[in-house]
């Protein structure tokens, strides 16, 4: 009873030893798994589509692709970064901050930047003439020269004052 | 009566210079980006007459060229270049497939033409499927980084090939799939004959 | 014939049009009053000329003239009738057609405008006009033709070409190719109309803008002239954008509505720069500051319209939205580069006389002026961003033959901050004072929304939120609610108290007379509601993907969905359509059924139809993903749980409704309403 009832078990136990390399492999990363990464991607041939929604056979082979690595154990880096290296930094959301890609990050914050250094002249203006009208309160209506505006204009303005003052 | 305060004269005054200046040149650029693009977007780099730029092929293992795994164009200098862009998701390059190997059959021996396919964004497992099942022998890689495409057309469609003659020049530029073995045929001969 | 009919009246469009500009300019300077209104009747020709045009094309394609090539390309015998009629719109050269069409109607608008106050603004609103409708029509007559044909020629080849060649015969296909299925839903037939609309009238404020510097009438009649047309174009633009937004999130079935996409985004920048041209106006008119950049602002307008229908035209821009490549590229820079070049000219040109007139002198810093200042420099820092992200790929693919991809984390990244001032700024604009406003008075105002603001935090925190970027977002938005609501309950009251009226009447009359007042609130609101729909879907979406057999469940979010059966049949158009039928439950209870759809067209497209179902809550959203092969073993299903986005939709009714009041002609200003209790004596007869 005993010897008969070794077989199996010896035969069990030996199956396994030589199952285990299959079974060391992670369980099959799910779809979730898959798209969390594929969402941070961009589909190398179609035009601007991320990779989780293409649905072209080419984007379903890179999913797979996805699938197969994190299965491997690869991190989220690691598969972008193969990624970038056969497809190229256009698969990645945005540019990578090196080089010449540095532009597209400085501009937008430079130029903001200037746009608020002209507010800044511009409240200086009001102040500037805020300080010297409040020195010459009687300082009322200056005839400008040169550009002398005809009566007409004046009164145009004038009435033009009277309307926005109605408003 | 209505007040009128004018800002003191001094503070009436036209833009400043460099303001404008500024503004010109800021508004000349924008107009020279986009002029450029445009014409990059719809005029291809490469033509018909014009030097191929060099570049670097990484092969598969099994499809190397002469025991390499990588090749240049300029090594190749010498020699006509028949550059094949394919990948295993185009339908179209299966049809063409039978008829660039058998044109490697014949040309290859001669030793004085040289076919480099170049897998266009694709995945290496099915492209290494979609070599064996073609029994495409001649050597091939994938285009890492998709380096190399750019280089002969922004706007690639699969398949297309490129013939680059003796001196590194392209001579045939063919967007989609080969019809036939003697469309090669056509444009290899001229190249080769008299050698 | 026909095709030729239609040609010949476009040609003698063009030609009316150029009359119009000759003959408005050599007015001008003849001072020449009936030069002057033979060109307005010329732009009013253009009109029943370009419709004639265009209902010609209109019936070439309804009834299937193949041989026309753009006929061909866009249209196709089993396409249902009114489709065939909006494929106007959907190729390259009838859109053209239809953009020269709309400017034409509104182009006819203005000129029947009463003039009599304005009669030095006509030659050069007719001008300018009639130059930028000869520009796309000139597109229209010499690039991009709709009513070129196919021949056969006597050699046997195929040719393409307006007029016979020798010898040659005509070919007509005996099918087209048809519209590309992803256009054929509601919301692409009225998306591009509304959106050309939106542009197309733009073109008139500015028309008016560059009248006012060339006759030197810079003061503010030019932007009284324009106020509602601006507010009408806005309209229509916003429209166009929300409807752009509703085709993507209905059709596209990737479970958003905007992806920050090259053509979207292109599309935006008018918008941007429309709407604070929109808001500075209003400093113009009452204070008669920001000459200058107002000016600016609808330059820049008009060119970003020019622009936006290049880029989004040329084949420029790496986009699902992209067309063709076209031959149309370098004109179109050519035309924005001339009106360019002469509208900052003429800007440098009267800058000095655009400087206020009015007392700037004691403008404080915390003014409304100061603040709408502030509201505009963010207005242009996200424009700024938005072009850039357009332009970058553009330059970097230029200089380093490398196409980079500008994605939806680099736009939020820099566009959010901005946003979230702007919802800051709404609050504190609203409540702030005319030029002598401080910190103080805003502070004063501000305290009474401020307390409502303030618990919203403690609420989100009890209830479990964790989300810092939420917390910012909802509060903001939450304090320009309050603000809002605030505002508008001070003015009834106040209204009330004055009049001795009880709430109701005071609330009524409230909202008759003062109709901008409304209108702004209106809108105010309206945003609130869309930047709630925005947090919700940024910050809380979640999704899930899983392949079921029939009888299994997907859970996501409290919501349980699950897999009742699967159909697929053919449809009248030769599309094969798999339909699966799908229950939700949450928390047990039955909600409803939803019906994904998988629908294969003859030509190998694919199109995946989500299933919605929408409560002001959240909208539970399931597709279809990647179905080639019947199996009901394993369907593989996405659903996304968006909350709040219907609010989105809600806003943009409420938006409509805002603007409409606001523009709504107004009765005649109401008369002071003081009381003079004074007897008058009676006159004795004499």
């Amino acid at each position: 009873m005993r010897r008969f009832s070794w077989v199996p078990i010896l035969v069990f136990i030996s199956l396994a030893v030589w199952v285990r390399p299959v079974a060391a492999q992670q369980p099959t990363p799910s779809d979730d798994e898959v798209n969390a990464i594929a969402s941070q991607l961009y589909c190398p041939v179609c035009e601007n589509t991320p990779l989780d929604v293409c649905p072209t056979q080419a984007c379903h082979d890179w999913r797979e692709l996805i699938r197969q690595m994190l299965a491997e154990g690869k991190t989220t880096d690691q598969i972008k970064q193969y990624f970038v290296d056969h497809y190229g930094a256009r698969v990645l959301s945005e540019p990578p901050r090196t080089g010449f890609n540095w532009l597209v990050y400085i501009v937008p914050p430079l130029a903001f930047l200037l746009g608020v250094f002209l507010l800044y002249r511009a409240f200086r203006t009001w102040k500037l003439v805020a300080a010297e009208s409040a020195g010459d309160p009687l300082h009322a209506v200056a005839p400008s020269h040169g550009s002398a505006p005809a009566a007409e204009n004046e009164y145009v303005s004038r009435v033009e004052e009277e309307l926005r003052k109605r408003n | 009566m209505t007040e009128k305060t004018s800002p003191p004269a001094g503070l009436r005054r036209t833009a400043p210079v460099w303001v404008q200046v500024l503004i010109w040149v800021g508004l000349l650029a924008v107009l020279i980006v986009l002029a450029i693009g445009l014409f990059h977007a719809q005029n291809p780099i490469l033509s018909v007459g014009s030097k191929v730029p060099n570049f670097t092929l990484t092969l598969f293992d099994k499809y190397p060229y002469q025991t390499s795994t990588q090749v240049r164009l300029s090594d190749l200098r010498g020699k006509v270049v028949v550059v094949n862009f394919w990948a295993s998701w185009c339908v179209t390059c299966a049809d063409e497939a039978p008829y660039v190997e058998s044109a490697w059959q014949e040309y290859g021996p001669t030793g004085q033409v040289v076919f480099l396919g170049v897998d266009y964004t694709d995945v290496d497992a099915k492209a290494l499927d979609y070599l064996k099942m073609y029994n495409i022998t001649y050597p091939n890689g994938p285009d890492l980084g998709t380096r190399i495409t750019p280089i002969f057309n922004r706007n690639i469609a699969m398949p297309e090939t490129y013939v680059v003659d003796q001196q590194g020049v392209l001579v045939h530029q063919q967007i989609g799939a080969f019809q036939s073995l003697a469309e090669i045929q056509s444009v290899i001969d001229p190249l080769i004959r008299g050698r | 014939m026909l095709a030729e009919f239609g040609f010949g009246v476009l040609l003698l469009a063009l030609i009316v049009a150029l009359f119009s500009v000759g003959a408005a300019i050599y007015g001008y300077f003849s001072r020449s009053d009936r030069w002057v209104e033979s060109a307005r009747r010329s732009l009013l020709l253009t009109f029943p000329l370009i419709s004639l045009t265009a209902l010609t094309l209109i019936y070439e394609l309804a009834t299937g003239h193949y041989e026309l090539q753009y006929v061909y390309s866009v249209t196709s015998n089993e396409m249902p009738f009114y489709l065939k009629i909006t494929a106007l719109w959907g190729g390259q050269a009838g859109s053209l057609i239809f953009w020269s069409w709309l400017l034409s109607a509104f182009a006819s608008a203005v000129a029947m405008r009463k003039w009599d106050r304005d009669q030095e603004f006509l030659p050069w609103v007719v001008a300018v006009t009639a130059i930028t409708l000869a520009f796309f029509l000139s597109l229209s007559i010499f690039f991009e033709n709709p009513f070129t044909r196919w021949w056969q020629t006597a050699g046997g080849g195929m040719l393409l070409s307006m007029f016979p060649p020798q010898g040659a015969t005509l070919l007509v296909p005996p099918d087209g190719q048809g519209l590309n299925e992803l256009l054929r839903h509601p919301g692409m037939i009225i998306h591009p109309p509304m959106l050309y609309l939106g542009f197309v009238s733009f073109v008139i404020p500015y028309a008016f803008a560059m009248a006012a510097l060339i006759t030197g009438r810079v003061d503010d009649r030019w932007i009284r002239i324009t106020r509602r047309w601006t507010l009408w174009a806005w309209l229509f633009l916003s429209c166009g954008l929300v409807l752009g937004m509703w085709w993507a999130y209905d059709v596209l079935g990737w479970g958003g509505y905007w992806g920050w996409d090259s053509s979207e985004v292109a599309a935006l920048l008018p918008w941007l720069v429309g709407t604070a041209f929109l808001h500075t106006v209003i400093i113009q008119e009452k204070r008669g500051m920001f000459k200058p950049l107002n000016i600016i602002l609808i330059i820049l307008t008009y060119v970003m319209v020019i622009v936006a229908t290049f880029l989004i035209r040329s084949g420029l821009l790496s986009s699902v939205h992209a067309f063709a490549q076209s031959t149309i590229g370098y004109q179109f820079i050519v035309f924005i580069a001339i009106m360019l070049v002469i509208s900052v000219g003429l800007l440098i040109y009267r800058w000095k006389d655009l400087q206020s007139e009015a007392s700037i002198s004691t403008t404080s810093l915390w003014s409304r002026e100061a603040l709408f200042l502030l509201a505009a420099l963010i207005f242009g820092g996200i424009f700024i961003v938005c072009f850039w992200g357009i332009f970058f790929p553009i330059i970097s693919e230029a200089l380093t033959n490398q196409r980079m991809t500008v994605g939806p984390p680099w736009y939020k990244q820099a566009v959010g901050p901005l946003f979230a001032s702007l919802l800051l700024l709404m609050g504190l604009a609203t409540l702030s004072s005319w030029t002598y406003g401080t910190l103080k008075t805003i502070g004063r105002a501000v305290w009474k929304p401020v307390i409502p603001t303030a618990l919203l935090p403690i609420v989100l925190f009890v209830a479990g939120m964790r989300n810092v970027l939420a917390y910012i977002g909802l509060t903001l938005a939450a304090f320009a609610l309050f603000v809002t609501l605030y505002e508008f309950g001070r003015g009834v009251g106040a209204r009330a108290r004055t009049h001795s009226e009880n709430l109701l009447v005071a609330f009524w009359r409230q909202t008759a007379r003062k109709r901008r007042r409304l209108g702004g609130i209106l809108v105010h609101l309206s945003m609130v509601m869309m930047a709630l729909a925005i947090i919700g879907i940024e910050m809380f979406q979640t999704t899930t993907q899983k392949s079921l057999a029939i009888g299994q469940s997907i859970e996501l979010s409290g919501y349980t969905i699950r897999y009742d059966s699967l159909a697929q049949f053919p449809y009248v158009d030769g599309r094969i359509v798999t339909r699966a039928v799908l229950s939700l439950y949450r928390n047990g209870q039955y909600l409803g059924e939803l019906h994904p759809r998988y629908d294969l067209f003859p030509d190998g497209q694919p199109m995946a139809i989500p299933a919605i179902r929408s409560t002001l809550a959240d909208d539970v959203y399931v597709v279809l993903v990647d179905w080639e092969n019947l199996s009901t073993a394993q369907t593989p299903f996405k659903v996304y749980h968006n909350p709040l986005v219907m609010w989105l939709w809600v806003g943009s009714f409420v938006f409509i409704l805002g603007i409409l009041i606001t523009a709504w002609p107004e009765r005649e200003i109401e008369p002071a309403a003081v009381r003079v209790n004074a007897t008058v004596p009676k006159l004795s007869s004499t």
